[in-house]
């Protein structure tokens, strides 16, 4: 009981970190709160489930062409929408309000095409399962599992090996700096939103894999999971957010196996109320100070 | 155009006050269609839940995603309060402005603690655990199916039952929403929060204490949200979680930045649009939250201050008048010259 609880916490936290890294990536770039990362999450799933099931396309397609779609849409709206309104104000709270307003947009949008119920996720394969001792080990849950951490890995070489990676990097810590040094900054912040959001689309349809099902709902669920996670992990850094990531998943399992299955959506508001009253800059955070 | 008509505004600040109040209690007798009114009265409840999120969101500058939680514990409060242990109405509405200011303090208190962007994830949550409770304390709320049955409003033996009386009532309380917040951004508190939204350090520098106006704004704005709650529940005679969830937060905020942060008359208009545009788009109703996400986002790309986000009244008043004088005096040098 124990060891499979914390076997199938430890896989669907897997897929919480690859969200929060998305998240943190955009985050680190910009100080920016993305409410449309998780209305993007929803999204690649109810695309797959289109092009699968209604335009009787090969799955390895769905899967490919919904992630592509994706990223290039959250890209789209950094450079359509979110890089206009920067360049007119300031003010952070604006563009936050701007992925507010686009989430709103795409869910509902979803909601009139497809309806408010849950949908069934297509999985053509079974692959059947193992047993290491009493635990149960599905080869799709391994599959979801090493999805989720070879992305990590991709993203985290992205970061902090390549130039474009040094780019997000450099405009954290300076916008104006990283200008002056050459840094093509809008590009850069194009491809965080793009990587970004791949990251999302990838851990939705793992998670639409794992359940079975789509559902709009799922985006205030994943988006609080995300904040806790980002926030525990010490927000905008990348190895926090993975751990934190595992951790809420490992907690909800154990709810779920142990306490009763209605409040493992409540870890998330427990977590995060835990972090803010204990240590608000998260586990790897840097305390934050501010320079007059 | 719009500078005409703000200009104009600006210069005859009294007069367009009367004229919209006249306008607007000769409003119901205008239409023998009691749905208008009814729409009006919907328009007014939101101006209130808008004005009072203006102190947090636009005054305040902190923009919060957790204002229909303050609304629900007020409607709650006065739906149990009234269905359960037959308070009167004025009673609840006291009640449920007093329960939804300690849970003002609760949510203010960590603002203390974090900065801005950390607060809106906070003010989220805060709203979604609201909204759970409600849901799941079944003894208590009644669930998902929520509270039906909550007697009309009642006065002192006299019950506003026709659309046209609690259309006067909400009126009043959006008069006395405005003018309370106006006031009180005239005055040292209102000076003392705009002073910490705009530079925290200087204010702290200049002797504000800045945890003091945070809270201060929270609990004004709470409790307004609370009153706004216990009226709509008793207007509606049936509440459930779902009037109160996390879309109606988003609605609000919209409603303000579409209006423009930090300007009353803005949240009042802003509240207006967006309670007449569903209904005028009826016949697509499905459509309706994903218009409002269109809408936000629009607006902010082309404005990102909002309908009356810029716009200081005070300001162009005086910038005009100086203006005018400047010129007066300039004629009048001309004839001296022409004389000597």
């Amino acid at each position: 009981m124990f060891f499979q609880q914390l076997f199938n916490g430890i896989i669907i936290g897997a897929t919480y970190s690859l969200v929060a890294v998305g998240f943190s990536i955009v985050y680190s770039v910009l100080e920016l709160v993305n409410f449309a990362h998780g209305s993007f999450y929803v999204l690649a799933g109810y695309l797959v489930l289109t092009m699968y099931s209604f335009m009787a396309l090969p799955y390895p397609v769905a899967l490919l062409a919904s992630l592509v779609i994706t990223s290039i849409l959250g890209a789209l709206m950094n450079k359509c929408l979110l890089e206009p309104i920067r360049r007119k104000t300031s003010s952070g709270e604006s563009v936050m309000t701007a992925t507010l307003g686009v989430s709103t947009f795409i869910l509902n949008l979803i909601m009139v095409l497809y309806g408010s119920e849950t949908k069934p996720f297509p999985m053509p394969f079974d692959l059947g399962r193992i047993y290491i001792g009493n635990v149960i080990m599905k080869w799709d849950q391994i599959i979801i599992g090493i999805a989720a951490v070879i992305m990590i890995v991709i993203m985290s070489l992205i970061i902090y090996k390549t130039k474009i990676g040094s780019g997000m990097r450099a405009i954290a810590q300076d916008v104006s700096a990283a200008k002056l040094m050459g840094v093509n900054t809008e590009m850069v912040i194009t491809v965080a939103f793009f990587s970004g959001t791949l990251c999302a689309a990838i851990a939705g349809i793992l998670i639409a894999m794992y359940y079975g099902s789509v559902d709009t709902t799922m985006y205030l669920g994943v988006s609080m999971k995300t904040f806790a996670a980002s926030l525990l992990g010490g927000i905008g850094s990348l190895p926090g957010a993975a751990l934190g990531g595992v951790i809420i998943g490992i907690l909800e399992a154990f709810v779920a196996g142990y306490v009763g299955a209605e409040w493992k959506d409540c870890m998330a508001f427990v977590v995060l109320i835990l972090v803010l009253l204990f240590r608000p800059s998260g586990l790897f955070g840097h305390k934050e100070i501010k320079k007059v | 155009m719009f500078k005409k008509i703000t200009t104009a505004w600006a210069l005859h600040r009294r007069a367009a006050m009367i004229v919209a109040l006249i306008v607007l209690i000769i409003y119901p007798f205008l239409f023998s269609n009691q749905y208008l009114v009814t729409v009006a009265t919907l328009g007014g409840v939101y101006s209130i839940l808008a004005m009072s999120l203006n102190l947090i969101s636009g005054y305040m500058g902190i923009t919060s995603l957790g204002h229909a939680a303050f609304w629900g514990v007020g409607a709650y409060t006065a739906a149990l309060l009234s269905t359960k242990l037959g308070w009167p109405f004025l009673l609840t509405l006291l009640a449920a402005c007093i329960v939804s200011l300690i849970f003002g303090v609760l949510l203010g208190l960590p603002t203390l603690r974090l900065s801005g962007r950390y607060l809106t994830i906070v003010t989220l949550a805060f709203c979604e655990i609201i909204k759970t409770v409600e849901t799941n304390w079944r003894s208590l709320t009644n669930g998902a199916s929520g509270i039906v049955g909550i007697p009309k409003p009642e006065i002192f033996g006299y019950t506003f039952s026709s659309p046209k009386q609690i259309y006067f009532m909400v009126l009043v309380l959006c008069a006395i929403t405005y003018i309370l917040i106006s006031r009180l951004m005239d005055s040292r508190l209102g000076r003392g929060i705009t002073a910490v939204r705009d530079d925290y350090i200087a204010a702290q520098a200049m002797g504000i204490k800045d945890s003091r106006y945070k809270i201060m704004a929270f609990v004004i704005s709470a409790a307004l949200a609370g009153v706004a709650g216990g009226f709509y529940a008793h207007y509606m005679s049936f509440i459930s979680p779902l009037n109160f969830s996390f879309d109606y937060s988003t609605l609000i905020l919209s409603m303000i930045i579409i209006g423009g942060l930090g300007n009353l008359t803005g949240s009042v208009i802003g509240a207006l649009l967006l309670t007449i545009l569903p209904e005028a788009l009826r016949p697509i109703m499905e459509w309706r939250q994903v218009i409002y996400g269109a809408l936000l986002v629009v607006v902010i790309l082309c404005k990102p201050t909002g309908i009356l986000g810029n716009v200081n009244l005070k300001h162009i008043r005086q910038r005009v008048l100086f203006d005018r004088k400047k010129e007066n005096e300039g004629k009048k040098d001309e004839e001296g010259e022409v004389k000597a």
